[in-house]
């Protein structure tokens, strides 16, 4: 576990930077402080946050805000089947422990398509931690700290996902894989709603399993 | 607020479910071959949407803004073998540069 929470360390500053914002920006629309920091507790995924509120903040329904949502978490499916054989207990406690993944913590944990259940579970534990307290600050100082985009922070996630994926790419399969999933997801984000694109990535995965 | 309110538990409960779906009616039974050959490269393929998908969408447009220039210095940074720290802090970094003089 240990391990697993100084892999997570580097991805709670810019995890905490990305909550600071969303505070900041629930603050402008007006919403009461607790609110916010509730949502961050019991939700734990930015960018399905930001997807929902922002459908909300554009006069959607509730129904859409939670469907956009969805849709943006859509890869936590695949993602999910992954770790379901690398983690413990009964149905319960697999459906607790399938709480810990997030992109980061997923692709942390990954071995090859094996997963170590103590990464996946301790690197998510310092984002939580770093998601939250950004909340919190956001929620608190408002607009009178600056735009946490002006430090580049969010330019973070696909750094750290590029040098995760080059780790990944052992073979030219891999290779063809990523570039198939790259390009499908380029190719679907002016089509359909966020979070498809990256789901759509899984199937690069189908067809290079399949080809021998 | 009530809408609010809604919304939370709603997505709260929502995201939950979907993070549950596998480990739930998997469990702990071992996958057929052709299942794990899909997994093995299922990393590449979500790792490879994701670094494309946060750095040239905005919402449903592709845009090509400072971010592309922190991949870029990434992308160098992973080719001479820079440490992990070295390649993220760096893309920050050339971002908020570029965010600064444009």
């Amino acid at each position: 576990m240990r391990a697993g929470i100084r892999a997570g360390l580097p991805f709670a500053l810019p995890v905490f930077a990305i909550g600071v914002s969303f505070g900041v920006l629930t603050q402008s629309l007006q919403w009461t402080p607790v609110a916010p920091i509730v949502m961050s507790a019991v939700v734990y995924s930015g960018s399905a946050q930001f997807a929902s509120i922002s459908v909300l903040g554009d006069g959607g329904t509730v129904l859409a805000a939670v469907l956009a949502a969805a849709l943006v978490n859509a890869r936590f499916l695949p993602m999910g089947i992954a770790v379901a054989t690398s983690l413990k207990g009964g149905p319960v406690r697999r459906a607790a422990e399938g709480q810990a993944v997030v992109d980061a913590s997923w692709a942390l944990a990954n071995e090859g398509g094996r997963f170590d259940r103590e990464i996946l579970i301790g690197s998510s534990i310092p984002q939580y931690v770093g998601w939250l307290v950004g909340t919190i600050l956001g929620v608190v100082a408002g607009s009178r700290i600056g735009d946490p985009k002006a430090l580049g922070l969010d330019a973070m996630f696909p750094a750290f996902f590029l040098v995760l994926l080059v780790g990944e790419i052992r073979s030219r399969r891999a290779l063809a894989v990523a570039l198939g999933g790259a390009g499908l997801a380029l190719l679907l984000v002016p089509v359909v709603p966020p979070g498809l694109p990256i789901l759509a990535a899984s199937a690069a995965a189908v067809v290079g399993a399949w080809r021998a | 607020m009530t809408a609010v309110w809604s919304m939370i538990g709603a997505l709260a409960v929502v995201g939950a479910v979907i993070k549950a779906v596998g480990p739930v009616l998997i469990g702990g039974r071992e996958l057929p071959t052709w299942a794990v050959r899909i997994i093995a490269l299922l990393a590449p393929a979500l790792l490879a949407a994701l670094v494309v998908v946060d750095t040239f969408a905005d919402g449903k447009s592709l845009v090509l803004d400072a971010r592309a220039a922190g991949l870029g210095a990434a992308g160098i940074g992973v080719a001479v073998r820079a440490p992990m720290i070295v390649v993220v802090v760096g893309a920050a970094a050339v971002t908020a540069l570029v965010r600064a003089l444009t």
